[in-house]
């Protein structure tokens, strides 16, 4: 009954417009309106240029201005106040342009508008004028990529020594994490390895990996460098964790990195936002299959001594799964601490 | 055929008058399907961008019903999409991934590569240059007729049970090279990496007539400095293409052998399903490269056809010449070069060396200063011109405006520091729809608005076009501008859903207006499609030059032959932007006019040149005279 209704609908509408246009047209032609060079309908179309241009402009300004908060995501890491700091410079200096451009480029259509009897004026060159407008973008430019490019050598300089190791390995569709434990360093992994038990191919055959501790979050100190090593099990995937303004693709068979100091713990996050069930959250942005979408992982910034504490209390591997232990040799197991 | 013997564009050629005669002998399958007459294929492929554009619109509306109405009961689109609607009435997450990927397969491939520049290049190079055909007229049937076969490939694959690829238009691997990892890899994928050959080739046949065309076959005193700039933008535009698409060919073909003879070019140390592949040894980093070197550039074999038109269409709207013909030369020029040596800009967190990534900034942004001295020179145009707004010149105006939106944003994504927070995020989506999505769409409209006259002898219908243009125009931005906001507040592209995240968890009405917003603007083409097939039967009759527009294509008959210039083609004496010339009686020139002709208006250093001019004409006449006597 609907679709019938709505399509009895669709066709009234559909012959209305049909009858306008006709009766439009028709009258155009006797007017004669068709003939002329330019009708009263350049008139409408220069003004429509002038109410598009401070409608949406106002629109623009407007909802900027309200929705602030709500799309400028807090920052928690240091090298995100720095990048922060370059798209707002780049927002102006872009922003500027932006208004100039667009104020010209309407009003030109209202002022300049087809006047009988007018005539253009014949322009066709001045290279003083080229070349200012060329040189100008160029050294704006310039200043832009540089300030952009000394803060991508240091975002991307190696990790300081001391860095904390949190290892990250993306596969469809979660996020697996694993800690280097007490010599902060990660064991030898093949991904021939993996089975049910063992979802990191770790080889337990290597000693460094005989303290490595599994996490179903990241937990990491605030104010201390932290090292993400980036991996990934089967397709790419990509670790975005916004309120750190870090990204870093997970690709498979080429290990990846991204280091940072994060700025505010996740309780000082809260009480900023003042929202208690705030978190910090890890999503992926490299398609990667179905459940793309829900690829989380939370990341928990907690206080240096409280990241002492909380690392003295987890479990490695081993620990948590003796069988992994099959094969390996008596004094390695003694190590690993489960015999 | 007659084709053989009027493809010289030699003006002596004799007996042109009895060519016509031989037109009358076409059938239905010559004139319409197997043609080889340039204007005929032009409109092959308008036609066929037309259907695939509103295929791909189609699919945007879908994806943004989900995106908009996450909690929309969709039972009704079941008749259409069977399966892909589960139980509850909601889309099926991969599904979703199909339709962003096929969406944005088509529309930058099919409507935008070979809707635009297949129409335009084909139609304008030969009427506009002063040349009887394209050099290969076969060639350019098989051209279209590669696109055609690409065309039905990709269309079966929106069919299969699995569902056509569902990787991103960009199929990166490993997901595309594994069906275990998405059920589009597979036979979906197939068909992707066929149509895609296919659409190479089509591609490749079109572009190498086209530079063939435009250096060898350019009418007397047609010299590279009196082309039009559609000509210029066609030209470097097809350099472009015959430059990168063949990269394409070959990181496809690396794929295909990854994904069906058991190499590793692309895959390394997997784990997928529950077994361990065998590969290793690839980088899925070096698809990334090979594709993005064809990827980039294509942005511009995208961008350069739409920005010929507008300087084309705003000149002659705006009865002004165009500001800096040399500098827009110039800018097309760098522009051409430097698409080849920004594309790693797409990769700067795919896990590359950052080296490569400073090194890559650099370059990128540089080419923000060719782009904005084609804004400023379009400014200029239109400063103290006596602009009239026909449909056309509406939608080169909103190509300005977009180019300028669009591309002030790419400053801030090819600024590697910036860009690792907005990567991948809704920003990048406002980015390129606005500056090469939406841009170009407009220059292809502003282009069949403008020489639909030429295309079919009636005139569309300009109020309709005005209508389209305030509902198109409003519409885009209306859809894109928002995605700003919700790109800078972090939103992943290609999510299905927002729920899963805290801070993707906002803006649902921001969400729901985009997609209604992207409703209203897809229904608002149909005005323009019926505008398009009203017009081309029941349009007003148009006059030869309805313009009054300098270019020589509006010196060919209302419905040209096969061949274009009954008689002779007319040889050209001067630039093609003589509009408002001081002293002149009426505010056009055109090129075919001598400067002898026009001793009033003529700037000093043109007035020098008439000597040159009449010694020439004289000694054509001589030539004639003599050809005529044997």
């Amino acid at each position: 009954m609907y679709t019938f209704l709505i399509a009895v609908g669709a066709l009234l509408l559909l012959s209305l417009v049909w009858m306008v246009y006709r009766i439009q047209t028709l009258v155009s032609v006797v007017k004669g309106s068709d003939r002329k060079i330019a009708s009263g309908s350049n008139k409408v179309n220069a003004i429509l240029f002038l109410v598009f241009l401070f409608g949406s402009g106002a629109l623009m300004f407007w909802y900027s201005i309200k929705e602030f908060d709500n799309y400028q995501m807090p920052v928690a890491s240091e090298h995100g106040v720095i990048t922060d700091e370059l798209f707002w410079i780049t927002m102006a200096v872009t922003g500027i342009v932006f208004l100039i451009t667009h104020v010209l480029l309407f009003i030109f259509p209202y002022k300049y508008q087809y006047k009988e009897g007018r005539k253009a004026a014949f322009y066709p060159d001045n290279h003083k004028l080229e070349l200012i407008w060329t040189a100008v973008p160029g050294v704006v430019m310039a200043g832009l990529v540089i300030s952009g490019w000394m803060a991508w050598s240091d975002i991307t300089a190696p990790a300081p020594e001391k860095a904390h190791v949190v290892e990250i390995m993306g596969y469809q569709f979660a996020w697996d994490v694993r800690y280097p434990g007490k010599d902060n360093v990660l064991g030898d992994y093949d991904y021939r390895l993996i089975n049910a038990s063992n979802s990191h191919g770790i080889d337990f055959t290597d000693k460094n990996s005989i303290d490595d501790f599994p996490s179903p979050r990241v937990v990491i100190p605030k104010g201390e460098p932290v090292l993400f090593k980036i991996r990934a099990r089967d397709v790419l995937h990509s670790v975005f964790a916004p309120h750190m303004r870090l990204k870093m693709d997970a690709v498979p068979g080429m290990p990846t990195r991204f280091w940072f100091v994060p700025t505010k713990t996740t309780a000082e996050m809260r009480a900023e936002l003042k929202n208690p069930e705030f978190e910090y959250e890890i999503a992926c942005t490299e398609i990667c299959g179905r459940g793309h979408f829900s690829m989380k992982k939370i990341i928990e910034v907690v206080e240096p001594a409280e990241y002492q504490k909380w690392l003295s209390e987890q479990k490695s591997f081993l620990q948590q799964n003796p069988s992994l232990a099959e094969g390996l040799k008596t004094e390695k197991k003694e190590i690993a601490g489960i015999n | 055929m007659a084709t053989a013997t009027v493809a010289h564009h030699d003006t002596e050629v004799h007996g042109h008058q009895d060519h016509h005669d031989h037109e009358h002998h076409d059938n239905f399958i010559t004139k319409y399907l197997f043609t080889t007459d340039h204007k005929m294929i032009a409109k092959q492929f308008l036609v066929t961008g037309m259907f695939w554009a509103l295929i791909g619109g189609l699919l945007s509306t879908l994806f943004r019903l989900q995106l908009g109405f996450p909690d929309m009961n969709l039972e009704v689109l079941r008749p259409i999409l069977g399966g892909w609607i589960d139980e509850a009435g909601k889309l099926d997450p991969t599904f979703y991934l199909a339709l962003v990927t096929m969406h944005g397969t088509i529309m930058v491939f099919f409507v935008l590569t070979a809707g635009l520049s297949g129409t335009f290049s084909n139609f304008l190079i030969p009427l506009q240059i002063g040349a009887r055909d394209m050099a290969s007229g076969f060639m350019n049937m098989l051209s279209y007729w590669f696109f055609f076969v690409s065309g039905v490939i990709m269309f079966i694959s929106l069919f299969l049970k699995t569902g056509p690829a569902g990787g991103g238009w960009v199929v990166y691997p490993p997901l595309s090279a594994l069906e275990q990892a998405i059920p589009g890899s597979g036979m979906g994928m197939t068909l992707w990496l066929i149509s895609m050959v296919f659409f190479i080739a089509s591609s490749l046949l079109g572009g190498i007539n086209y530079v063939t065309t435009v250096i060898n076959l350019r009418t007397k005193g047609m010299s590279f400095s009196r082309l039009p700039l559609t000509i210029w933008a066609f030209f470097l535009t097809a350099v472009i293409g015959i430059l990168s698409f063949p990269v394409l060919f070959a990181a496809a073909l690396l794929l295909v052998f990854d994904r069906s003879f058991g190499t590793s070019f692309y895959l390394a140390d997997i784990y997928v399903a529950g077994e361990a592949l065998p590969n290793t040894g690839g980088s899925p980093v070096l698809y990334q490269h090979l594709f993005w070197f064809l990827g980039h550039p294509e942005v511009y074999i995208v961008l350069l056809p739409a920005l010929g038109i507008t300087s084309e269409v705003i000149a002659t709207n705006s009865r002004k010449p165009i500001f800096g013909y040399k500098a827009m030369v110039i800018s097309l020029l760098g522009i051409t070069v430097l698409s080849f040596i920004v594309w790693a800009h797409h990769m700067f967190v795919s896990g590359m060396n950052p080296f490569l990534g400073s090194i890559f900034m650099f370059l990128t942004l540089i080419i923000a200063v060719p782009s904005a001295v084609k804004v400023f020179n379009y400014l200029t145009t239109l400063w103290r011109g006596n602009l009239i707004f026909t449909p056309g010149m509406l939608f080169s105006i909103g190509l300005v405006s977009f180019f300028i939106s669009g591309g002030l944003t790419g400053i801030f994504l090819g600024n590697s520091a910036i860009d690792i927070q907005l990567h991948d995020t809704y920003f990048v989506v406002a980015h390129f729809h606005l500056v090469m999505g939406s841009a170009s769409f407009f220059g292809m409209m502003a282009g069949v608005y403008h020489w639909f006259p030429k295309m079919f002898g009636r005139m569309m219908d300009a109020k309709l076009g005005y209508i389209h243009f305030w509902l198109t125009f409003v519409g885009v931005y209306m859809v894109f501008f928002p995605m700003h906001y919700i790109g800078i507040a972090g939103f992943p592209r290609r999510y299905y859903s927002w729920t899963n995240f805290e801070f993707t968890n906002l803006y649902t009405d921001l969400n729901m207006f985009v997609s209604v917003a992207a409703i209203i603007t897809f229904a608002a083409q149909f005005i323009f499609i019926f505008n398009f097939f009203y017009s081309m039967y029941r349009g007003r009759k148009a006059s030869l030059n309805p313009w009054n527009s300098n270019t020589l294509e509006w010196t060919t008959p209302l419905h040209p032959g096969h061949g274009n210039w009954p008689g002779e083609i007319p040889t050209v004496y001067r630039w093609p932007y003589d509009y408002s010339k001081p002293g002149a009686a009426e505010d056009f020139i055109p090129q075919h006019i001598p400067l002898s002709q026009t001793p009033e208006s003529n700037l000093p250093h043109e007035q020098e040149l008439v000597k040159l001019e009449l010694e020439i004409m004289k000694e054509e006449a001589d030539l004639v005279a003599n050809e005529s006597k044997h």
